[in-house]
């Protein structure tokens, strides 16, 4: 057999022009996928991929990117394909699924008639017709009640059902490549399982390729047979999967794998716990009044001691922000007690509340967002030392150098702007900003869900240098159930405002009690692609059961 | 949605409540004599203050604005010196000048403004619009620098002047049209159009500059958005994507900013108006400021106020009909 493969990519390069110069964003990559393989290209932010993504469908023709070497997909060459041919390989050779399901579907037409729209491209068929199609696919992506919901706008549909959406478009013109740019980042863990194992299925069911995009190495260990490492445009490392993450051979799949947090990773070692700091009692919080009241934190007790950290993890809408908003007071709690070394402190009038803010602080999930991009990150370091009534400047100049060292930054960079640092630096501003006052007792609101896992590894790293310095008291919320057992003394699983369970990490990740807490632990992703296949029955077995 | 419009018209009943008492106070605190203008050059202060006595501007201000209230919701009485005229609700009062009604008034007054404004709008609509999504779709090129030159040139012209132009350009120079005078629709309708067009390109013309860049740049954000990247991956053309999504999502934006230049121009295009002696609410408003003729100048603040309102209600509706996920409350 001489056929070629359905995806041949060689030496491929694509520049961006910049002000500052050309940015070669892919340097001289290739690879194949042949039919119904798939393949994952793997890598941290700007490795590259999304752009060898966007390359397969020749989404870079007219944007000024410059593409060097050649692609063929499904024997098209895809820079010199004519607009037809180019209009045939898009969405009927090769559909693409994008990352964000909200914005990737037009808010103003009904999820079908968008579905309908492009299958129309592909298939000469009356409307009513592609309509029915629409519905079908949506049907077969487990939309339910599929021919009413197929009337329904992209924002009254959940994040799941968009992306399952999302698919079901791609499903529609039977494509012999499925590109998935990210496919579930934008998830819940349940539902990124849910998703996966959809894609799991399609795929026997249809014998579709995929080339997966993807920042998360389980995600890929879990729906491909081979992965692509890349880096800086490059390729690191590639190879079967069980054999890239089984046995990496590059230094940097090594440290990228072991900075992945797991299930099966180490924990902390407990250490000597000091006094108690915050204690929660009947904790709640209601928004609106009347019959548009939703409750977000339904009666949460928890309790913080100095030098330790208590994790919350749930997923999105479980209230676990609200709940850490509360506790440092950034929200009033509607009902419940909140306790700060004894003193209630939960309805206290911010006159009174003041000398405590100093000592309660929070860092947040956006590092972008949580600094005013118009101040120099040192003036931002330093507010909470002028809100405590500093005056001395060149006091307050020392303590900010003393806390942009003590993070891991140029005490230089005083002046710099917030655009100047990359995400994980920026998250070290926020840190030492949290630092300043000189508090007790920081919350952590998702501080590394943003951040590259090498990144996300030297923050976690320095929160727990801190803390063991300081005797900081961390609440450290965050949806990733493996980072969060891999930084918390104790953990709190959050669902619907209330806390399901709550123990010691051998307790809640070794044996858990609550039915939600065994999902969820089901639900993520393992890096051993054998493991993976095992959770997914399992994950079938909880569905069923 | 029927809560939504009645929420809306009970604020809008305050809102004009608050706009009447504030052209009221300014009136006390502004100088100038009402009567003294309203009797003539030739009087004497005995006549004057026979005339002020007839306006009731001797009553206190508070005294004076009950009355003027009396007279929208129930009706009065006025006394013109030698005989009573009764004028039903909801009467805006007697003008000082000419004792006429001035609800008859502005009514009188309103088509010529409202065939202004909306043969205005639709020139804006089509031109902006259309100079705005054409400016979107070739940026970079030349057509967009000829046009941005252009749009830029039509919101730095006072409209008076781009009136003036037009005036000399096609009645005195090229004689392709007689010098405009007003024609009532009912009148005759052909004629009514054709003495229309010059005011409305003027209009149109001058608004267009800025519907023409609200659309180019809300048509560019559209286009940078996800979606638009979406149906570019599944092969949908460009004039599609554009045509179907992009101006799709430039749409509301436009509505929104219309209605309330639209309500705004039911007050008047005063210049306009002025320039093509259209007989409308603007040429009304400046002769009523001009004589301190207080009725005059709320009736027509009042129907200004009203107009608004109610297109801003409109816009408020269309919009959501245009963007479902918006909910009126």
């Amino acid at each position: 057999m001489t056929e070629s493969p359905l995806v041949e990519v060689s030496d491929l390069t694509v520049e961006f022009e910049r002000e500052a110069g050309a940015v070669r964003a892919v340097d001289g990559l290739s690879f194949t996928l042949g039919e119904g393989r798939a393949l994952a290209l793997v890598g941290e932010s700007g490795s590259g991929k999304s752009t060898v993504a966007g390359a397969l469908l020749g989404l870079h023709r007219g944007t000024g990117a410059r593409v060097g070497g050649s692609v063929r997909v499904g024997g098209i060459d895809v820079a010199a394909a004519g607009p037809a041919e180019l209009r045939r390989l898009r969405g009927g050779v090769a559909a693409m699924v994008f990352q964000d399901p909200l914005s990737a579907l037009d808010p103003y037409y009904a999820v079908g008639d968008q579905i309908a729209e492009v299958y129309r491209i592909h298939h000469p068929v009356s409307r009513k017709a592609a309509r029915a199609r629409a519905v079908e696919v949506l049907d077969r992506v487990g939309i339910p009640d599929a021919a009413r919901r197929s009337r329904s706008r992209p924002h009254e549909f959940s994040g799941g059902m968009r992306q399952r959406a999302l698919l079901a478009m791609a499903l529609a013109c039977e494509p012999k490549l499925l590109v998935a740019d990210e496919p579930t980042t934008a998830l819940d863990v349940t539902v990124q399982a849910q998703i996966l194992d959809l894609l799991h299925e399609l795929r026997r069911e249809t014998g579709t390729a995929l080339l997966l995009v993807t920042h998360d190495v389980g995600v890929a260990a879990e729906s491909v047979d081979e992965v692509l490492v890349m880096r800086d445009g490059r390729e690191v490392e590639r190879g079967p999967v069980a054999g890239v993450l089984g046995a990496p051979s590059a230094p940097y799949t090594r440290a990228l794998l072991s900075a992945v947090p797991r299930l099966d990773g180490p924990v902390r070692t407990p250490t000597e716990k000091g006094e108690t700091l915050l204690e929660a009692a009947g904790l709640r919080r209601e928004f609106g009044r009347g019959k548009v009241a939703v409750t977000a934190v339904d009666g949460v007790s928890l309790a913080v001691r100095a030098g330790e950290t208590l994790g919350v993890v749930g997923e999105s809408g479980s209230g676990k922000t609200t709940l850490g908003r509360m506790l440092v007071r950034l929200l009033d709690p509607t009902g419940g007690e909140l306790r700060y070394r004894g003193t209630r402190i939960g309805s206290l009038p911010e006159r009174e509340l003041r000398p405590y803010r100093r000592e309660l602080q929070m860092v947040f999930q956006d590092p972008v967002a949580s600094l005013n991009p118009r101040r120099s990150v040192g003036e931002s370091i330093a507010d909470p030392l002028r809100v405590a009534g500093e005056r001395d400047e060149t006091r307050i100049r020392g303590r900010v150098r003393e806390l942009l060292d003590r993070v891991g930054l140029d005490p230089d960079r005083y002046e710099a702007y917030p655009h100047e640092f990359s995400g994980g630096q920026r998250q070290r501003v926020g840190i030492a900003r949290a630092l300043a006052a000189e508090p007790r007792l920081i919350v952590c609101d998702e501080p590394v869900s943003a951040l590259d896992v090498t990144t996300q590894a030297q923050v976690t790293a320095l929160l727990a240098e801190l803390q063991a310095e300081l005797g900081l008291g961390l609440v450290f919320i965050a949806h990733d159930l493996a980072v969060v057992r891999q930084v918390s003394d104790r953990v709190a699983v959050m669902r619907g405002g209330r806390i399901v369970e709550q123990g010691t990490v051998a307790e809640v990740y070794g044996a858990p009690q609550d039915p939600y807490t065994r999902q969820l632990l089901a639900a993520v992703p393992s890096l051993d692609p054998v493991l993976a296949a095992e959770r997914r029955g399992r994950r079938q077995e909880l569905a069923a059961a | 949605m029927t809560r939504f419009v009645l929420k809306r018209l009970a604020g809008a009943v305050l809102v004009l409540l608050a706009l009447s008492v504030l052209v009221y106070a300014l009136f006390y605190l502004a100088p100038g004599d009402p009567a003294r203008l309203a009797c003539g050059e030739r009087c004497n202060p005995q006549q004057i203050a026979q005339v002020r006595e007839q306006l009731g501007l001797n009553d206190s201000a508070f005294v004076q604005y009950l009355h003027f209230l009396q007279g929208v919701f129930t009706g009065r009485d006025h006394s013109t010196g030698t005989s009573v005229t009764h004028c039903d609700a909801p009467c805006l009062g007697l003008s000082y000048q000419n004792d006429q009604q001035v609800t008859q008034l502005v009514l009188e007054r309103l088509p010529a403004t409202a065939s202004l404004a909306l043969g205005a709008m639709v020139i804006w609509l089509l031109v902006g619009v259309g100079t705005g999504l054409l400016s979107a779709l070739r940026r970079g090129g030349v057509t967009e620098r000829a046009l941005t030159v252009l749009t830029l040139a039509g919101t730095g012209t006072p409209v008076f002047i781009l009136g003036l132009l037009l005036l000399m350009a096609v009645c005195a120079y090229l004689q392709w049209l007689p010098f405009p005078s007003y024609v009532p629709l009912g009148e005759d309708p052909e004629q009514w159009a054709w003495n229309m067009l010059l005011p409305w390109l003027t209009l149109g013309f001058f608004e267009s500059a800025k519907y023409a860049r609200l659309t180019r740049s809300s048509t560019l954000e559209t286009l940078a958005e996800d979606h638009i990247r979406t149906f570019r991956a599944y092969g949908v053309g460009e004039r599609s994507v554009v045509a179907r999504h992009a101006l799709r999502g430039a749409v509301p934006p436009v509505i929104a900013v219309s209605a309330v230049d639209l309500g705004s121009m039911f007050g008047g295009a005063v210049l306009t108006e002025s320039l093509f002696g259209i007989p409308g609410l603007g040429k009304t408003l400046l002769d009523g400021v001009r004589t301190i003729d207080l009725p005059v100048v709320v009736g027509v603040v009042m129907v200004m106020g009203t107009a608004v309102v109610l297109a801003n209600v409109l816009a408020d509706l269309l919009y959501a009909a245009a963007d479902r996920r918006v909910v009126l409350t």
